[in-house]
């Protein structure tokens, strides 16, 4: 690993101890640091000073490069910002479809450029808003969607070829995929051009949010066919969009993030190869999604990292020859977890903060939270702020006319290659415990979560990590108010008689044959999206096909972990 | 004798980390912790709690249905012929919500910046001032 | 097998029994009146008792949920006491077991209770026993014992179970090896979960030329417990032995015996060596009066003089 035309940075070294000498030691001796030891968010310590020294092993065109080129360290694109600025790109969704589409137009008509779809809880584990598991959540943390006409709905007067639409949901992805083309196909849009993303990462579900209906197994299938059809049938569609934002909301380390959404990300790509579907062909429309925390040095080289990982890993172990799939392109959003309840205008400085760590990482689209985060789903002033803060970095700081203008720091190139390092010890103990889902099977990643969310926890209660407002500096005084979201109460109740209304204009014999051609399917190894979308345009619902295919598949029961 | 406690994790959501951590530091803290799993209708939460004897439930939710399972636990305890078991909850609440949790019977609600010290004193609290263990001591005790 | 229909137990009656079993546990009553607030129990026999052990990640609670969901399809209603290991330092414990068999929560036939393993080392809790005495007495046919499966040979469960299964996984074929010695003083029945990973064949010939090696004749049998493969097998051999379960109340007896020995010489120790003269050695190896290894002999002493010579 050592370069031979670069000079041995003795002549640093040794400057470096003769400042430690003549410099530093006198200074501390009258003066101690207030630490011991300054630690990342993630626990990693901190060097008092990082110097050339630190990054001599690191080679600039093998490890960091052009943007553009793999391995992509310094960003996916060639021009990145200058091009134009990342999508903006606020999730919304409550209530009815009805609703949420009032809330999408509004943040269209205040300069967003893309669209990003919360669903309420039922319609994210596969329950129709009138099963009885669903009562108290319908519409309440995102959109209630149980049929291809709640989807029209959504997206009513939205050109879907014009602006990109991310959808967020996993267990029951490939359902809202299936009504999402139906809509498409009924007023009158050209699959080809559309382009948007959805979610549909099963494995950070076993791993970290925990939302979920079948066994890893045949829910891995339901991914590889909905990628498999994609590909085929929407070339500028995302069918997959990795995510690392859940695992660290878990309370996974920064390294841990991207470390298991990798992993996860080259299980979904062997999944996918076996159906004999070539690593070039598909894996440019692999996409992913990170959190970015508070902790502005890390996550900075988090993100640069990640991209050179995912490059080496496509070209070695995969054999990517396109450069297109090795290039890792994300979505971020600020972190929720970072948001706190108490003095919640406070949350806009951490969301700012996290944001420019985004966009100095070299995101492609984000999204800031609301400063109401921590205590509800947000209200229209607070995602404007949110919005305003992204047009703010994007309009005045000048970060985005030079593209990762943080190349180079000694901390930033030194952070960047150890987590790099620390990523590839992982994948080697992932490989070694038989692979991705042996160890969601075997509880590995969830131990391994549970202890850092754990260890992060006591940091916070021993004052080794502070919250400003909480933590340290605290205010007991009444808590500042904010005008929160309101929750419309009568929602649920429109939406169950919309339910109504799509189940008697309905044909039931078509419906029934429809889901019995999916559990047909099902047992077979045949795509699974044809069927689906067929089950979908005569307007079966969401539940209905989840259902069809429960005494299929099994249902999964989680090994609590602690 | 340790206090025994039902972790209790209602709705949809699968946001599991405060509920683990809280599970953990009462451990630490020298209390008995069931933990229910996540997705549990309020049935099988009572259910859960009758069985386990606990002293205290704590449902922790954070999807925006407590005003529907706080209500119904409460209602099914009182159904099982129930009526000493401490119910307490945290996460996100809205401050609005409080107040009527608590004329429901609700007796300590913690929002999302309570500490785990915060969380022990309070059920150390709640069980002292409603809880059964003492009554049924000295209930034992006298009959003996 | 004729499928009875599934019977069932009191709601009012498992609260009782949940309150019985913690007046035992923490001692609020004796264990001869802590059944006194529930019915008589009406079959002559008394319930049948599965113990299920075997090491940590095994599989043992989802093996337990298949068993309730084959004994309930036979009519059977089921206890399952699921002990879990208490913190030794904090005296904390998190019980998790019932997670795994949630399916049953809405099932009147089924009650679950878990227990912390509290002070006692050997699988279950001190108070085990009697939970079991009065599940039996509230009326459940079967009651299965899972214990905490921390690593070591859980013994004690043959002092409470008429039959004992030990799981095992192929991964984790080098526990056969470590805790080979107690595993055919114990075993009923051998299952071998999760038979669909790489290595289980391996494993149950292990076991099988370890059964023969000791001259008993113990089934070594293969499971799936995630997807029920093989759990029909698990039932075949349990309904087997519970036609003759008798056969082991000699050696559930010896074991009841022991152990009951040894709580008592526990207790008398712990009172010596919280007394006053156990105090001052303690103290003076605080002070550094005297060595680590004078203050171990001292105390030795001390505790075995009281246990052996008490009356």
């Amino acid at each position: 690993m050592k370069m031979v035309e670069r000079e041995t940075p003795t002549g640093v070294e040794a400057g470096r101890d003769e400042w430690e000498q003549l410099t530093l030691l006198p200074f501390t001796a009258r003066r101690p640091e207030r630490r011991e030891s300054f630690r990342t968010l993630s626990g990693t310590e901190l060097q008092r000073l990082y110097t050339p020294a630190d990054i001599a092993e690191s080679d600039y065109l093998r490890d960091t490069g052009f943007p553009g080129q793999p391995p992509f360290t310094r960003g996916p694109y060639a021009t990145m910002y200058r091009a134009q600025p990342w999508t903006m790109r606020q999730i919304a969704g409550f209530g009815t479809a009805d609703d949420t589409n009032q809330r999408f137009r509004y943040l269209i008509a205040q300069g967003q450029t893309g669209i990003s779809t919360d669903f309420d809880m039922p319609t994210l584990m596969g329950y129709d808003s009138d099963d009885p598991r669903s009562e108290g959540e319908v519409g309440r943390e995102g959109v209630a969607v149980d049929s291809v006409d709640d989807v029209l709905a959504l997206y009513k007067d939205i050109d879907l070829e014009k602006i990109s639409v991310s959808m967020t949901i996993n267990p029951s992805a490939w359902v809202v995929f299936a009504m999402y083309l139906v809509a498409a196909e009924e007023r009158g849009f050209d699959w080809k051009k559309l382009s948007g993303t959805i979610q549909n990462d099963i494995v950070k579900e076993y791993i970290s949010q925990k939302e979920w209906v079948y066994p890893p197994r045949p829910a891995m299938r339901l991914v590889r066919d909905s990628i498999a059809f994609s590909v085929r049938h929407l070339p500028h569609y995302n069918p997959v969009n990795v995510s690392g934002y859940h695992t660290r909301e878990a309370g996974s380390t920064a390294i841990q993030e991207v470390a298991f959404t990798l992993a996860a990300g080259a299980a979904y790509v062997d999944e996918v190869r076996k159906l004999g579907v070539g690593v070039d062909e598909f894996a440019p429309r692999l996409s992913f999604f990170f959190v970015s925390q508070i902790d502005f040095l890390e996550e900075v080289a988090k993100f640069r990292a990640a991209r050179r990982i995912w490059a080496r890993m496509m070209k070695d172990r995969f054999g990517a020859t396109k450069p297109e799939a090795m290039r890792l392109r994300f979505h971020t959003q600020t972190a929720g977890a970072s948001c706190t309840a108490r003095e919640p205008l406070n949350n806009i400085a951490r969301t700012a903060i996290e944001a420019l760590a985004a966009v100095l990482g070299g995101t492609q689209s984000l999204h800031t939270n609301g400063y109401d985060e921590a205590l509800s789903i947000p209200s229209e002033p607070a995602m404007k702020i949110a919005l305003r803060t992204q047009q703010i970095i994007a309009e005045e700081t000048g970060v985005a006319g030079t593209i990762d203008a943080l190349a180079g720091s000694y901390a930033i190139e030194r952070l960047t290659s150890d987590i790099e390092a620390a990523c590839l010890e992982y994948f080697a103990e992932i490989d070694k415990r038989g692979g991705v889902v042996r160890c969601i099977e075997d509880n590995y990643f969830q131990q391994e979560i549970a202890d850092a969310a754990y260890d992060l926890y006591k940091r916070k209660e021993r004052h080794e990590w502070e919250l400003v407002g909480v933590t340290k500096y605290r205010d007991n005084s009444a808590n500042p108010h904010v005008e929160l979201h309101h929750v419309d109460e009568a929602a649920s109740q429109r939406q169950l008689e919309k339910l109504a209304a799509t189940k008697a204009r309905r044909d039931e014999k078509k419906v029934e044959a429809a889901l019995a051609e999916v559990a047909r399917v099902a047992a077979t190894d045949e795509n699974i999206m044809p069927a689906t979308i067929e089950a979908v345009r005569v307007r079966a619902t969401g539940g209905e096909i989840v259902n069809v295919l429960r005494p299929i598949f099994g249902t999964y029961v989680e090994t609590p972990i602690f | 004798m340790p206090i025994k406690v039902l972790v209790a994790k209602p709705g949809l959501d699968g946001h599991d980390r405060g509920a683990k951590i809280v599970a953990r530091a009462l451990r630490d803290a020298g209390m008995e912790v069931v933990y229910t799993g996540l997705h549990q209708t309020p049935e099988m939460i009572v259910t859960a709690a009758v069985q386990e004897d606990v002293d205290v439930i704590g449902i922790s939710i954070l999807s925006g249905a407590h005003m529907t399972v706080f209500p119904k636990v409460l209602k099914l305890l009182g159904e099982r012929g129930v009526d000493d078991i401490v119910v307490i909850g945290g996460g996100v609440i809205q401050e609005a919500d409080g107040p009527k949790l608590k004329a429901l019977g609700v007796r300590e609600l913690f929002d999302s910046d309570a500490t785990t010290q915060d969380l022990i004193d309070g059920i150390e609290r709640v069980v002292a001032e409603f809880g059964r263990a003492q009554k049924r001591t000295d209930a034992a005790r006298s009959t003996a | 097998m004729a499928a009875a229909a599934p019977r069932t137990i009191a709601l009012v009656v498992q609260r009782d029994l949940a309150r019985a079993i913690t007046a035992i546990e923490n001692g609020y009553a004796s264990a001869s009146a802590a059944g006194d607030t529930l019915p008589p129990r009406r079959e002559s026999a008394p319930a049948y008792v599965v113990g299920v052990t075997g090491p940590p990640g095994a599989g043992k609670s989802t093996l337990v949920d298949r068993l309730i969901e084959s004994f309930r399809s036979n009519g059977d209603s089921v206890a399952v006491i699921a002990v879990d290991p208490s913190s030794p330092f904090t005296h904390g414990a998190v019980l998790g077991d019932r997670v795994r068999m949630q399916r049953h929560s809405g099932d009147h036939g089924v009650f679950i209770r878990s227990m912390a393993s509290r002070e006692s080392g050997g699988g279950i809790a001190p108070t085990t026993h009697h939970a079991i005495a009065l599940a039996s007495r509230a009326g459940f046919d079967v009651v299965i014992v899972e214990t905490v499966g921390v690593g070591q040979v859980e013994l004690e469960v043959v002092g409470v179970a008429d039959v004992v299964i030990v799981v095992t996984v192929p991964a984790l074929g080098d526990s056969v090896q470590t805790i080979k010695a107690g595993l055919t003083e114990i075993a009923d029945l051998f299952v071998v979960n999760m038979a669909d990973r790489p290595g289980a064949n391996k494993t149950s010939v292990d076991l099988k030329h370890m059964v023969r090696e000791s001259g008993k004749s113990i089934p070594v049998l293969q499971t799936i417990a995630r997807d029920g493969t093989g759990v029909g097998e698990v039932m075949a051999a349990l309904t087997e032995s519970r036609g003759h379960h008798h056969t082991n109340a000699a050696r559930s007896v010896r074991f009841d015996v022991v152990r009951e020995v040894r709580d008592r010489a526990v207790r008398r120790a712990l009172d010596v060596l919280d007394g006053s003269r156990g105090r001052s050695i303690l103290e003076r190896l605080a002070n550094r009066e005297m060595t680590r290894a004078v203050a171990r002999e001292e105390l030795l002493d001390l505790a075995l003089e009281e246990v052996i010579h008490a009356d």
